[in-house]
């Protein structure tokens, strides 16, 4: 790799740093009786309302559908997911260094990776939310469930869920590009020696 | 005999046709503004959804309240309890709110309340907090529009009848207020003395109080003038050029004391006081003046615990004129005058010439010059009486019967309500004279121009404030309410909008633009700013103490359940306190706690808020008690109970939710 595609990688780890300060992921809720909006913002270590007392206001709707109480705190996947990001950085910062592009390869794939598990248990978060519900809840709709969507926009009862990527995902996937683009680059490059 | 011409045949056959007019229009007094009313419900109409241009924020009178209406929707939007008990919300009942009903003569949970007034900063309404008077036991209270709540009440010593106040200064330096009724005051004291009525002309004295308005608007009493033994009516700040004066109406300057409705109208002038506030606040910040002993409380809302406290103040300053020349003028006025307001440039002191059959306006350049010239017509007890002719601007002609207030609309015009010939009437404030005139239904009191009394009124809308009611809506019994009455003053003529009725007996009312207040709203309290010493945070501190015959129940509400809401070990003759958080964080979910056989009021708690009521049960059993705020569709489910055993039994005390 030259000294490009060494800076490109580092960039690319370096980027993530940046994932620590924003949410990953947003969950807004709309319904007649919030005219200003409820909803929560997913980062990799923590979920917050987003505004001041929204997660303690959806805990609240939450319970009338038996729904678990959404507590940060429990949620191991907001522990392990920071190290992950540092992981990433310095791996990314020792490749970007050593300039090994089969390295690059290998640290591009285990973060498409990770990122895939990463929805993939966002999904069964959801699921578990929407699906395992209190078998004491006072409103029961038979067949009804309340996972909200991975991606997009869906009614529960009358609540209108959506669920898009924040700011964090888009830097992850800049990263990614860029990471890819030193290892296609670097690519070229070595053809040309 | 005389053949009858056909001219007058002509003219007879009209009689019938005049008198069936006539009879057709009988009883429709309003017919003269029914044109054009559709145009004048457009003007009025505010959509679902939108909000009113202006808060209205109106006295409740014997109410003891103050009643917020939309504008110009005349919508009634909220009522603030200020000096009166409220059931509605258990203020005045509830452990908290009980001390800002506390005065030197005892619990007082009612009053009379006349004159709002919105604090300003350089003489514009600046929507932090609006002051009120009680007029019955004298004091003032400061409500804060941050939450619409009461957040202090200052009782005023050696006063007796409060109703000319509250008025603020330019930039809320001092609220002044004066006495009504003059008392027998001890010359040394000025301790309220048992004599003969009779003697008023000798023994009987007022004050006029001057309260300095803090920071954060904490009220205290910063010095009372000494004054003669008259009535003292109404007030206003000087601003402008006459910034560092105030004026307060007065009447009985016969010193009458029994059937005043004849004997306080023989003299052909009374007395507009100009005081020098400004020159009397440096005096006594020099060390003029005598501290006297003076009982008199400040009741204030602690924001950090969440209750009201009651502190006794033991003294006041007092400062007499006759001792200190210069502070205090008179100006002659006639007859009788009532209010007495001063226009936006500060330069004219309009007197109401309640018994008068012109308006007098004063000028207050000339005031100045006069002093200085020391152009006097007379001294009362060593008070120095202005020359009229030297200080009198202008008399407004045919300015109605019965004036009593101006407001202005900053466009030069200057707007006088006429009680006896019940009319609105607007004249110029260039050449002072009548250029409209409307009827007003019926008889109209004080009069409402959004910042009509600051330097910079919303010359947009008027609310004259009728006393009386009679034929304008269904009738509801002998006692009407009051009627309001929306007038559009942007154009030349004035243009009748809209009636609305109002609750209790308002007499003044204060107007500001919606959008200064909403921004300052806060929509519900900090869970973790609560520092009530009775506050319950999360459901796991819940919890039931016994101590002594005292059982303290800390107890939390949220959608849709209370927290415990089993309660067992309550005995006859205990006195049990519900202290109740309400952990909601979201706007508009109060909750509600009320219990059977409760003798005081119910509790409506505010998001983030601790309130307290007692309980004393009377009879052994198990006595339910509920959410009274429609909480949740759960809410008719939000309920528990609480068993009482009679005294002496050993049942535990035992406490759940959800077992």
């Amino acid at each position: 790799m030259g000294t490009k595609e060494k800076s490109l990688t580092a960039v690319a780890a370096l980027l993530l740093g940046l994932v620590f300060f924003v949410p990953i992921w947003t969950i807004d809720m709309d319904a007649p009786q919030y005219p200003e909006g409820i909803g929560m913002e997913i980062s990799i270590n923590k979920i917050e309302g987003q505004k001041k007392n929204d997660l303690l206001n959806i805990n609240g709707l939450n319970h009338y559908i038996g729904m678990k109480e959404i507590t940060p705190e429990s949620i191991p996947e907001l522990k392990i997911m920071p190290w992950i990001f540092a992981f990433l950085i310095t791996s990314g910062l020792v490749i970007a260094l050593w300039g090994n592009r089969n390295a690059l390869l290998i640290w591009i794939l285990l973060f498409v990776l990770l990122a895939i598990a990463g929805l993939v248990d966002f999904y069964l978060w959801g699921y578990d939310y929407g699906h395992n519900l209190s078998d004491d809840a006072a409103i029961k709709v038979p067949g009804m469930t309340y996972q909200p969507p991975l991606i997009g926009t869906k009614q529960l009862l009358n609540i209108t869920a959506s669920s898009w990527p924040g700011p964090g995902f888009y830097i992850s996937l800049i990263s990614m590009g860029l990471a890819s683009y030193a290892f296609w680059s670097g690519k070229s490059s070595s053809k040309e020696n | 005999m005389k053949p009858i011409d056909n001219k007058k045949r002509r003219t007879w056959w009209a009689v019938p046709f005049i008198a069936i007019i006539g009879l057709t229009l009988y009883g429709c007094p309003s017919q003269q503004n029914l044109a054009g009313s559709s145009d004048a419900a457009q003007k009025v109409y505010v959509a679902p959804g939108e909000h009113d241009e202006f808060y209205g924020m109106f006295s409740g009178g014997y109410s003891g309240q103050m009643t917020v209406y939309g504008l110009p929707s005349g919508r009634h939007l909220y009522t603030i309890p200020v000096f009166s008990q409220a059931p509605v919300s258990g203020y005045g009942y509830s452990e908290e709110t009980k001390p800002m009903l506390q005065t030197t003569h005892g619990f007082i949970p009612w009053d009379d309340a006349h004159h709002p007034e919105m604090s300003q900063t350089d003489g514009v309404p600046d929507g932090r907090w609006i002051f009120i008077n009680a007029n019955n036991t004298p004091r003032v209270a400061r409500i804060d529009f941050a939450n619409f709540q009461t957040a202090e009440i200052i009782e005023i010593p050696n006063a007796a009848g409060n109703h000319a106040s509250p008025f603020v200064t330019t930039n809320t330096e001092y609220i002044s207020a004066a006495t009504r009724f003059s008392i027998p005051m001890d010359e040394e004291t000025l301790e309220n003395q048992d004599v003969s009525i009779s003697s008023y002309a000798e023994n009987f004295k007022g004050t006029l109080s001057f309260i300095k308005v803090g920071e954060e608007g904490e009220m205290n009493i910063d010095f009372q003038i000494l004054v003669p033994g008259f009535n003292y009516d109404l007030s206003h700040a000087g601003k402008g050029p006459s910034a560092d004066w105030s004026f307060f109406t007065s009447y009985n300057t016969e010193e009458a004391h029994t059937l005043l409705e004849r004997n306080a109208s023989r003299n052909d002038k009374d007395f507009i006081a100009a005081v020098n506030w400004r020159k009397a606040a440096e005096l006594v910040a020099n060390g003029e003046g005598r501290e006297i002993p003076a009982p008199h409380y400040r009741n204030y809302m602690d924001h950090n615990e969440q209750r009201a406290k009651s502190e006794l103040v033991e003294t006041v300053t007092v400062i007499d004129p006759i001792e200190n020349p210069g502070i205090i003028y008179y100006l002659p006025t006639p007859k009788s005058p009532h209010g007495v307001d001063v226009d936006p440039s500060g330069r004219y002191i309009i007197g109401g010439g309640k018994l008068s059959s012109v308006l007098p306006v004063h000028s207050f350049e000339k005031m100045i010059e006069a002093i200085e010239n020391e152009d006097f017509e007379g001294e009362v007890d060593g008070i120095p009486v202005l020359n009229y002719d030297s200080v009198i601007h202008a008399e407004v002609e045919n300015a109605g019967i019965g004036t009593l207030h101006t407001e202005f609309d900053g466009k030069g015009y200057a707007y006088t309500t006429a009680f006896i010939s019940s009319e609105v009437v607007k004249w110029s404030l260039e050449t002072f004279e009548v250029v409209d005139r409307i009827d007003t239904y019926y008889s109209p009191g004080h009069l409402m121009i959004p910042g009509g009394d600051s330097m910079q009124p919303e010359g947009k809308y008027l609310v004259a404030l009728n006393k009386i009611t009679k034929d304008r809506y269904l009738p509801t019994g002998p006692e009407l309410f009051h009627s309001a009455q929306l007038i559009d003053i942007s154009g030349d003529k004035m243009e009748l909008l809209l009636d609305f009725p109002t609750d209790g007996e308002p007499h003044y009312a204060q107007g500001i633009a919606a959008d200064i207040v909403k921004e300052r709203q806060i929509r519900f309290y900090q869970l973790e700013e609560n520092n009530h010493p009775a506050a319950t945070k999360t459901e796991a501190d819940t919890r039931v103490e016994r101590d002594g015959n005292n059982v303290h129940v800390y107890m939390t509400t949220i959608r849709s359940h209370f927290a415990p809401d089993n309660i067992e070990g309550i005995k006859v003759g205990d006195k049990v306190y519900f202290h109740v958080t309400n952990l909601e964080q979201d706007w508009d979910v109060p909750h509600g706690f009320a219990m059977l056989g409760a003798r005081t009021a119910e509790l409506l708690i505010m998001p983030g808020e601790t309130r307290t009521l007692v309980w004393e049960p009377q009879k052994p059993g198990v006595y339910p008690f509920y959410c009274t705020d429609f909480c949740s569709a759960l809410h008719q489910e939000m309920q528990g109970y609480a068993r009482v055993s009679p005294a002496g039994s050993n049942v535990p005390i035992s406490y759940g939710t959800g077992n």
